[in-house]
């Protein structure tokens, strides 16, 4: 077993004071390894990671239980662009690109942290590498690009930092099938040359087969997990997630019988 | 407990559209009310004069600033202009119509009206621009209503000190006061009759909120675009929206001239009073009418309640104007602290307590 890089223990977020998000999440991503969290809308995906790189307060939430710790130190205090510095990027949702520099000032701004001007330029051609897309378009501003560039420039950018671990949210959001594929494959890629990616995601079953292993996470908990290989022969996440269910129709005490197991680790 | 939110049943629709569905709220309005109508009027004349009333008015125009602003997201600097629009307006209504056809009240509501359409008219580049762009547009209201009345003394009957103080005739209301035996021109009858309208406006924009209408404003202020697509028409909304703000701006004037400082001035109107309306709109939660309220009494009282813990404390050991000036800082350090803690103002502080109590003895 190798390394653990960032780890998740039973971390409670309450927003406003007054809203409970998250009930106990506890997640472990090795280093190395692409993890997928999955799991329907509104069950603490997105919390989970702005949990992890501290944008909660943003939203009125925190952290009222549990830690979170990234080679072994305590991150739950530690401001996002303190955490960028550590080599912990998140990839928001909805991408945010900067709509009105071009996109290679977008992705230049990933670099504002680094010293060395020439190493940034070096990765800014391993960028265009991974993307080949976007190179074609480094001189239109960003807000004129499509949805499928705009999450290459997001994940680029996120890469100018050299960092450790990328936390990746709903990369396929709005985008073609096929988009997502090529997202996802540039995803391993990039895990091949060392980075270690926590990835929150609907579409389980891409999630699931460029991922390593799999959190399933429902009503705020981490309901199930494992190795990506075995999460897709599970008949339950088959019927649940992606949609495969057993021949005929399954009653609904069935369907749901997974739900009311303890996750075997809390 | 006495306040309870269980057990409280709808069976038919009309009840599931009240207002105070619970009776606790229920027996606390009537409650107020009661206290609102028969025991604040005795109280003394100072309290009336220079703390009830002036929040009356205050307070009205803030909850016509949230309609524009709060429901509406339209920003808005042109309070006190439209204020002034409402107190001339009603000054002339009152000169001019034939006595017999006007009182205070149907004054008022014409004044309102002027107000509104002036709204309007100042609204028109709403349709065209957003946030501070409007801003600056409707400072230039707040200036042109400013300079309109200055320059053409025909609006205060050629005074010429620019100050016309309201001759007592025009607390007439058709002879009603003789008729009760009541001094109508005194305190307490004109605090009645600013509470009574201030009432029924703020019923009126609280049930504007639960409407059709209430519920396009919001659309209009969260996603213009989505709410255009789903057929609303976004430049009547927002023109709509200036219509009501600014016809409660127009009522808070008229209140303001006539029956809390008795003269129609220019000079109250400045730009300054736009801003203490907009804080008073911050600092009570945006969006929200009882907010609205609880901001105007605490901007209104605050600096002069703590003027007065100052003076009772040190006995005059200080100068009263150094007092004021530290109740200046300690009101602009609480503001912030406030607005840091709870950036949604009184409202949303009232509805997180609320929420709290709720869940205690057992939070998250």
């Amino acid at each position: 077993m190798s390394k653990s890089l960032l780890k998740v223990n039973n971390i409670e977020v309450v927003y406003n004071h007054v809203i409970l998000a998250l009930r106990g999440v506890t997640l472990d991503v090795e280093e190395g390894r692409v993890v997928s969290l999955l799991g329907a809308n509104g069950s603490g995906k997105t919390t989970t990671l702005k949990a992890c790189s501290n944008l909660l307060h943003a939203e009125r939430g925190a952290i009222t239980k549990g830690s979170i710790e990234y080679n072994e130190n305590d991150i739950s205090k530690t401001d996002a662009y303190n955490l960028v510095k550590d080599g912990v990027v998140q990839v928001l949702e909805g991408r945010h690109c900067f709509s009105h520099l071009t996109v290679e000032e977008n992705i230049m701004t990933g670099s504002f942290i680094r010293e060395n001007p020439k190493e940034a330029k070096q990765d800014l051609e391993r960028v265009y590498d991974h993307f080949e897309r976007i190179r074609i378009r480094k001189k239109s501003l960003a807000g004129f690009t499509s949805g499928g560039e705009q999450q290459m420039i997001a994940m680029g950018r996120a890469l100018m930092s050299r960092p450790k671990l990328i936390l990746l949210d709903e990369p396929s959001m709005g985008l073609a099938p096929q988009l997502v594929e090529e997202i996802f494959a540039i995803v391993k890629n990039l895990n091949k040359e060392g980075v270690s990616f926590l990835i929150a995601e609907q579409n389980a079953m891409v999630a699931l087969k460029y991922a390593d292993d799999g959190y399933i996470i429902e009503n705020g908990r981490v309901i199930l997990k494992g190795k990506a290989k075995e999460l897709l022969e599970r008949p339950d996440v088959k019927e649940m997630y992606l949609g495969v269910g057993a021949e005929g129709k399954t009653s609904f005490r069935d369907i749901k019988y997974y739900h009311r197991r303890k996750p075997s680790f809390s | 407990m006495i306040y309870r939110e269980t057990g409280n049943f709808v069976t038919n629709y009309f009840k599931d559209r009240e207002i105070f569905p619970l009776k606790f709220d229920k027996i606390i309005v009537v409650l107020g009310l009661l206290i609102l109508y028969l025991y604040v009027p005795t109280t003394s004349e100072y309290t009336l004069s220079a703390h009830v009333i002036p929040i009356l008015a205050v307070g009205l125009a803030t909850v016509g600033l949230n309609i524009l602003t709060g429901l509406t997201g339209q920003l808005s600097l042109g309070t006190a202009g439209f204020m002034c629009v409402g107190a001339f307006s009603t000054y002339n209504l009152m000169l001019r119509m034939p006595e017999g056809l006007m009182s205070l009240p149907v004054a008022l509501l014409f004044s309102g009206i002027f107000a509104g359409l002036v709204g309007v008219i100042f609204g028109l580049p709403a349709i065209r621009i957003k946030g501070f762009y409007l801003l600056v547009s409707t400072l230039a209201a707040q200036y042109f209503v400013w300079w309109f009345f200055n320059s053409y003394a025909w609006f205060l009957n050629y005074e010429s000190s620019g100050v016309v103080a309201i001759p007592p005739k025009m607390y007439d209301y058709w002879g009603l006061g003789n008729l009760l035996g009541v001094d109508m021109q005194g305190y307490p009858a004109r605090y009645v009759l600013a509470l009574t309208v201030c009432l029924a406006l703020t019923y009126f924009a609280k049930n504007l909120l639960r409407s059709n209408t209430g519920r396009n404003f919001m659309s209009v202020r969260d996603r213009d675009i989505a709410a255009s697509v789903m057929g609303i028409s976004v430049p009547r909304t927002k023109l709509l929206a200036f219509f009501v703000s600014c016809f409660y701006c127009g009522v808070a004037g008229g209140i303001y001239s006539f029956l809390y400082i008795g003269n129609v001035d220019l000079m109250i109107y400045e730009i300054d009073r736009s801003f203490t309306i907009l804080f008073m709109l911050i600092i009570g939660g945006l969006g929200s009418i009882s907010g609205s309220w609880l901001g105007a009494i605490f901007v209104y009282e605050f600096p002069i309640v703590f003027t007065w813990i100052g003076d009772t404390i040190f006995q005059g050991a200080f100068n009263t104007a150094v007092v004021e000036n530290v109740s200046n800082m300690v009101y602009g350090i609480f503001i912030i602290a406030l607005l840091i803690r709870e950036p949604g103002g009184f409202a949303a502080l009232w509805g997180t307590t609320k929420q709290k109590l709720r869940m205690w003895p057992y939070p998250h």
